[in-house]
């Protein structure tokens, strides 16, 4: 299978079909047992620079002494390698982040003393701050406030003008056809006809394109 | 004033400020990882470990420091293999890996009867501490905060979020080796002031309640390095006048200021 430059799809599919498995396995965390993994035609771990994931549950110790605006800034790290420092740039990048997912007020917080919403979003901002061509994003939707639906909403519209293509795993069905171009649908972890009714958006995607292949 | 400067006029008195100073800095700063990381055990578990090396560097008349570097890298080491197998939990593998090579310096030290060179590797002696061993501890010191100020933002982020460090292309592992290799060193430095046995209360104690006064990581660094500096000056003071042993004195100056660290936290709570 292959996925081209720019679009979003959804993949979907009940608890343990292997949505975050897959997730994991472009990311580079899994190894892969069997069959290869392509991103812009490099292997998996060839490029961390282009792909951004947002767990579904992470490893943040929220309890660690950071604030929100450093949490963020971490997200610029992969392009500074060893021994740099974050620059102007990178500080301007998390700042205008913060601001578009509304959370510049909770800057200065330290990052245990947000909601799970906010904390969410927070981790949403240190993705988009990474400003990667591929985005892997682990039920993003999941226990979130509407205040976070929104703003996610908002985010996926603009990653779309951006041409960057994401790939969200969710098992949220509504509003997918405003959300994405495409989705897949997994079972067992293998893809599975969609369900009858169910939306699939253009398929055109699935063939044509330049590939970010997966 | 007399009292403050008299102790100075002896060249061993200064040099035990300046060791002490470097001590109390590198254990501190080192310390608010440690405390962090939840690596306390290991910290003391190093401390430990070094014994051997103290002993057998002391009967072949090798320098001390050395010998306690050596055993100290090689226990990190070990530790670190041991448990990556995951055959045992890593908290095992140090109490195995300590206890034993803690057990290995009693007996060595046992077998060439030398208790009270022993009791000074247990319990330190600030005011022993030559000029050799001066260069050795700045050494040490300044080895350590280099690392942390270079790796700074690596350190931070393997910290609080090993998986998006793993993402990016970080090895969180050889991260945390390359640290418990700077624990060795910094806990080597440590045995000078306190000995083997207090050693991990430079690292824990100060790190801790400067983590009940701030929710910054550089101000908790420079909070932690206040309080273990003042300690290691007080124990200094106490050893000159009272004669009491100054490792323990730093110890017990450091428990007390992380007794008034808790007070003032409960104080701001209530407010």
């Amino acid at each position: 299978m292959r996925l081209p430059v720019g679009v979003r799809v959804a993949l979907v599919g009940p608890n343990g079909a292997g949505k975050s498995t897959l997730l994991k396995a472009i990311a580079g965390l899994l190894p892969v047992r069997s069959g290869e993994i392509c991103i812009y035609g490099r292997p998996v771990g060839a490029c961390h620079h282009r792909v951004a994931y947002l767990p579904q549950r992470g490893d943040v110790d929220w309890r660690f002494p950071i604030i929100v605006r450093d949490l963020v800034l971490t997200g610029r790290y992969v392009h500074l390698g060893w021994l740099r420092r974050p620059g102007r740039r990178d500080l301007e990048i998390t700042a205008e982040v913060l601001d578009r997912l509304g959370l510049s007020p909770l800057a200065e917080r330290q990052i245990g003393q947000l909601s799970g919403g906010q904390q969410q979003r927070a981790l949403l901002a240190r993705a988009l701050a990474q400003d990667s061509d591929l985005l892997l994003l682990d039920e993003p939707l999941n226990a979130v406030d509407a205040d976070t639906r929104a703003v996610l909403a908002e985010v996926l519209d603009d990653l779309r003008d951006r041409k960057k293509t994401v790939v969200v795993a969710t098992h949220d069905l509504g509003r997918l056809e405003s959300d994405f171009d495409g989705a897949l649908y997994l079972s067992e972890g293998r893809e599975t006809p969609p369900p009858p009714g169910a939306f699939v958006g253009d398929e055109s995607w699935k063939v044509f394109g330049r590939y970010s292949q997966i | 004033m007399h009292w403050l400067i008299d102790p100075f006029r002896y060249s061993f008195m200064q040099t035990g400020l300046l060791a002490a100073a470097l001590v109390g800095v590198t254990c501190a700063v080192l310390g608010v990882y440690v405390v962090l990381r939840r690596m306390a055990f290991i910290g003391d578990a190093l401390a430990h470990t070094a014994l051997p090396g103290l002993v057998v560097a002391y009967l072949r008349g090798w320098n001390l420091f050395g010998g306690a570097i050596v055993a100290g890298l090689l226990t990190a080491l070990g530790i670190g293999w041991l448990s990556r197998r995951e055959a045992i939990r890593e908290d095992t593998a140090i109490g195995i890996v300590f206890t034993g090579m803690f057990a290995l310096g009693i007996l060595l030290a046992s077998a060439a009867r030398s208790f009270r060179d022993l009791s000074h590797m247990l319990f330190g002696n600030l005011l022993g501490v030559t000029p050799a061993d001066l260069a050795l501890i700045a050494g040490a010191a300044g080895l350590v905060l280099c690392a942390l100020s270079l790796f700074h933002k690596e350190l931070e982020l393997t910290s609080f979020d090993p998986l998006q460090a793993e993402v990016i292309g970080l090895r969180p592992d050889t991260l945390r080796y390359g640290l418990l290799m700077l624990l060795a060193l910094a806990v080597v430095a440590g045995i000078q002031a306190v000995g083997v046995l207090l050693t991990s209360a430079l690292l824990v104690t100060p790190a801790a309640a400067a983590s009940l006064l701030t929710d910054r990581l550089p101000r908790m660094m420079l909070v932690a390095t206040l309080i273990a500096v003042g300690s290691a000056v007080f124990g200094l003071y106490a050893s000159y006048y009272f004669d009491v042993a100054s490792g323990a004195a730093i110890v017990l100056a450091c428990t007390v200021l992380f007794g008034l660290a808790w007070g003032v936290r409960a104080i701001r709570r209530e407010t």
